[in-house]
């Protein structure tokens, strides 16, 4: 007797009974049971697993949508690393393509020339974007991508393991880093925060009387939304031998100048602010570029141009000497695998936006960041905490109380941006901000007033 | 060049002052961008519009294979059906737009949904508690294998810096532990496939005191299921070791054995396993890492937030979907699929281990060596006829593995018409073995010359547009 009452009786399952009879004598076991014969009865699970009975397609719609309406939406002038860009219709669209979204990683380079093509794609746009030569096939976000790099640096210097990382980096990145560090036996060692930017002058003293530096690391913009000037700062590395890491915001490199631009060595970041929405933390998209001269140092896949035996044009996943799955412990990176449904979404997004319209989404984001930091200004309650360049993202000491601020800007669908441990409030504005909710953002303050 | 259109990149489809987007008026005044802060050289992106676009990444998706398209029988990576509703639940936008710094009162279904997995994975693993952070598979462990050393330092156990590997593995485990700072110490396998007990008391008494954690997966990489692991978690527990599950191969133990329960501390789930959510290309996976009561505190901080959401809730939608009455379905059904396939084509294929399998089963290549087809062979021919091939050379303890994973959700139609190939393979193996040499040929493109591509790399539009120039 077959102990299965309800196969075929679900929807995921073909096997009829006939099915089960027929397959199970080919088998040779009689049973469910008979396939799990080696496992010790005293660890084999016998019971029901303590789940809800299973629910029709309905039933499920029904409870994503309870839960959905607990979620309230508001209108986000939130960054730190996270951005509320426009997403073009046809992302979701092509996305959905199921011969990409139900591949896998492109080993039978015949039966995968679309994904390894779009990564081909995707590199190539990402380099452009950062300036830098060579780019991996994308990674899984900006901090772990923070992280890799920092390895990176470690495993391709000789004997160093220390790595400066800037006061100004987003402490969401930094904690990661230092998990990375803790167990890789890496000392990190900040370099500290002057006015709001990186400070140069103790870096070359740092770099003058600390040994082993293998790489420098900074943020652009930084976590204030400060745009820094970096000038120098790859002369004071490479002087060392140490090598220059930019950790830059996708987007913002449509105007802001590059990685490559400021002479950095390994150019990485999130790719999120291309257009991919917030969901809540991901899934999102790492990049890593570096120079020529690293690329078999570089951890991830990499998609290479070829030809096969009809003498077209092909591509395939290459350089795979230095990876995980070859080199098993020797490895100094565990990634085996990339992001690469999310690379595509990066790759599709750049194509539809072109040359042209990645900078007009820069340029409205800036203006409307800096439309909204004036007026907040003029209202006397909102104080720059740093008189520096910023892009689409400002840093502010508000004269009221944070809390009061939220719990009535969240009330009236507004989140008004992060608030900072130092107790001050960090608002970003993209292209997805209208002069409208803009201007509700600073008409809403008398409203919390009214709270006091 | 490529003479099909389709063929192109989107950047030799590009021309001068296209545009394919749109975006609203700048109505804010007069800010402009300081020159100072600006990049000299501009991004050469390409310049098309909508419709081209959509063309060009339509047909890419025809030059691609996934589980929609056909059977994927890829050991040891669970490509099950991806199904609709998973995908129609993740893209709602009362989650799409949430930002994951929002205050705690405006994401309460957001973070309902977070615990409701958390329950529902611990219920069918046996353990405590899960950690979302890490975002794959080999992410999950090493976020395992980090909380395993953050426990030994807490107990100021420093010198516990080895973790013991069945030499059998997958190569992501020695990886793993190497970033975590760890050691591997491989023990041998036994000739059907298991821990060889007695390698490994050998090992722990000689290492008791340095050993950090045994890294395994039950059943193993042979889909063999290892009986001894009551005995193996008491050698490793009883020298102060703990026991880490490799979630990869956790879909046949559905229904019928938990990871807890087995005797493990740690483990990581592989949700686009296990958990059908799609494996998109190569990513974004989700890897959730379980630990037993008391562990939970030593959970690193390996990503931001709440790892890859979207993901998680797909997971979801699919463990809702199944229920408790079909969740422990899921193992039976997947390890007879495995079996029915290897007991049809054992007598033409090599099965160095004959006997009951879990979810896959591994053959060393044709039965007949003599034609001189390999398992490389065979899996190009496979392509022709309308199969992804299985994994190839992995393990490898074969010289021509040949790694077979059905899953649960494949019919015996289905499974009947791949064994027949299978065959057919074999027979063609004898009678013409150039054709299966030479395969594939029916595929948008041959097979690829690898050297080419790694001798000269060429990565990027800007270098191979000052080749073709």
């Amino acid at each position: 007797m077959l102990n299965v009452q309800s196969s075929m009786d679900f929807k995921y399952f073909p096997h009829t009974q006939d099915d089960l009879k027929a397959m199970m004598e080919k088998a040779g076991v009689k049973d469910f049971d008979g396939l799990y014969a080696q496992i010790p009865e005293s660890i084999r699970f016998r019971g029901d697993y303590k789940l809800p009975s299973g629910m029709s397609e309905m039933e499920v719609r029904d409870l994503f949508a309870k839960l959905g309406s607990q979620n309230k939406q508001l209108t986000c002038f939130a960054g730190y690393g996270v951005y509320d860009h426009y997403t073009p219709s046809v992302i979701p669209s092509l996305l959905q393509r199921s011969e990409f979204l139900t591949s896998y990683t492109p080993y039978q380079a015949e039966i995968s020339q679309g994904t390894l093509h779009y990564i081909f794609e995707y590199q190539s746009m990402m380099t452009e974007l950062t300036g830098m030569d060579i780019s991996n096939a994308s990674m899984y976000d900006g901090t772990t991508a923070a992280a890799e790099a920092m390895m990176m640096a470690v495993a391709a210097g000789k004997k160093q393991n220390k790595v400066l990382v800037s006061g100004a980096l987003n402490p969401k990145t930094r904690e990661v880093l230092d998990t990375y560090a803790l167990h890789q036996g890496i000392e990190l060692v900040t370099i500290p925060v002057k006015d709001g930017v990186t400070d140069l002058s103790t870096l070359n003293s740092q770099l003058s009387t600390l040994e082993g530096v293998a790489g420098v690391m900074v943020q652009q913009p930084n976590v204030y939304g400060i745009v820094e000037d970096f000038t120098g700062f790859a002369e004071a590395c490479h002087e060392q031998k140490a090598l220059f890491i930019m950790d830059s915001v996708a987007a913002d490199l449509a105007v802001l100048k590059t990685p490559g631009e400021w002479g950095a060595d390994i150019a990485v970041g999130d790719g999120q602010s291309l257009g991919i929405p917030m969901l809540f933390g991901g899934p999102y998209v790492g990049y890593m570029c570096c120079t020529e001269k690293l690329i078999r140092k570089m951890p991830g896949r990499i998609v290479g141009m070829t030809k096969d035996n009809r003498d077209q044009r092909a591509f395939v996943l290459t350089l795979q000497a230095r990876e995980q799955h070859i080199r098993r412990q020797k490895a100094t990176s565990n990634i085996c695998s990339n992001q690469s449904l999310m690379a595509l979404f990066v790759t599709v997004y750049l194509s539809l936006m072109g040359k042209q319209g990645i900078k007009e989404a820069a340029q409205l984001s800036y203006a409307g960041a800096h439309y909204l930091c004036d007026k907040l200004q003029k209202t006397g309650k909102f104080h720059l905490v740093y008189d520096k360049p910023f892009f689409n993202e400002f840093l502010v000491r508000y004269d009221g109380n944070l809390d009061n601020l939220f719990s009535c800007y969240t009330m009236n669908g507004i989140l008004p941006g992060v608030r900072m441990n130092d107790g001050n409030l960090l608002i970003a504005v993209t292209e997805k901000r209208t002069k409208e909710e803009i201007d509700r953002f600073v008409e809403a303050l008398p409203l919390v007033n009214g709270l006091h | 060049m490529n003479n099909r259109l389709y063929g192109n990149l989107i950047f030799e489809l590009s021309k001068e002052g296209r545009k394919g987007y749109s975006l609203p008026k700048n109505n804010f005044g007069n800010y402009e961008i300081p020159a100072s802060m600006q990049r000299t050289e501009e991004a050469k992106l390409p310049e098309c519009d909508e419709l081209t676009v959509v063309r060009h990444y339509t047909n890419l998706s025809n030059n691609n294979f996934g589980v929609d398209t056909g059977f994927y029988p890829l050991g040891s990576c669970t490509m099950k059906y991806n199904p609709k509703i998973n995908e129609e639940m993740a893209a709602q936008p009362q989650f799409q737009n949430l930002h994951p710094q929002q205050p705690a009162d405006t994401v309460k279904g957001a973070l309902a949904l977070v615990k409701l997995l958390e329950q529902s994975l611990c219920e069918l693993t046996g353990l405590a508690h899960f950690t979302f952070k890490p975002y794959a598979g080999a992410h999950g462990e090493l976020t395992g294998l980090m909380t395993i050393d953050n426990y030994h330092r807490s107990r100021g156990d420093m010198q516990r810096k080895k973790v013991i590997v069945p030499d059998s593995a997958h190569g992501t485990n020695p990886a793993s532990a190497a970033v975590c700072g760890l050691e591997i110490i491989e023990v041998k396998s036994l000739a059907d496939g298991t821990v060889d007990f007695d390698d490994l008391q050998r090992l722990v008494s000689l290492e008791g005191a340095n050993i950090a954690a045994m890294m395994m997966t039950n059943p193993n990489t042979l889909g063999l299921f290892e009986t001894r692991i009551p005995e193996i978690a008491k050698l490793i527990h009883d020298c102060g070791g703990l026991m880490y599950y490799d979630g990869a191969n956790l879909n046949p133990m559905l229904g019928a054995c938990r990871p807890g329960d087995m005797g493990f501390d740690v483990m990581h789930i592989n949700l686009h396993k296990t958990f059908s959510t799609p494996h998109g290309g190569g990513g974004p996976g989700s890897g959730p890492v379980g630990v037993r009561e008391g562990l939970q505190e030593f959970f690193p901080v390996v990503s931001p937030y709440y790892g890859n959401y979207g993901v998680m809730m797909r997971a979801y939608a699919y463990i809702l979907s199944l229920g408790r009455e079909h969740v422990k379905e899921v193992g039976p059904l997947a390890v007879l699929n495995a079996n029915y396939i290897k007991e049809s084509l054992k007598d033409v294929y090599e099965l160095p281990i004959d006997t009951i399998c879990c979810h896959e089963f591994v053959f060393d290549g044709l039965k007949d060596k003599s034609t001189g087809v390999t398992t490389m062979d065979v899996a190009k021919r496979l392509l022709d006829y309308g199969y992804h091939a299985p994994t190839i050379y992995f393990p490898l303890l074969f010289h021509e593995s040949l790694m077979v994973e059905p899953t649960e959700n494949e019919s015996k139609e289905t499974l009947d018409g791949f064994i027949a190939v299978m065959r057919q393979i074999a027979e063609e193996a004898k009678t013409n073995p150039d054709l299966v040499k030479s395969a594939p040929h029916t595929t948008p493109i041959g097979r690829v010359d690898d050297v080419l591509a790694a001798k000269h790399p060429v990565t990027t539009w800007k270098v191979l547009k000052n080749e073709i120039l």
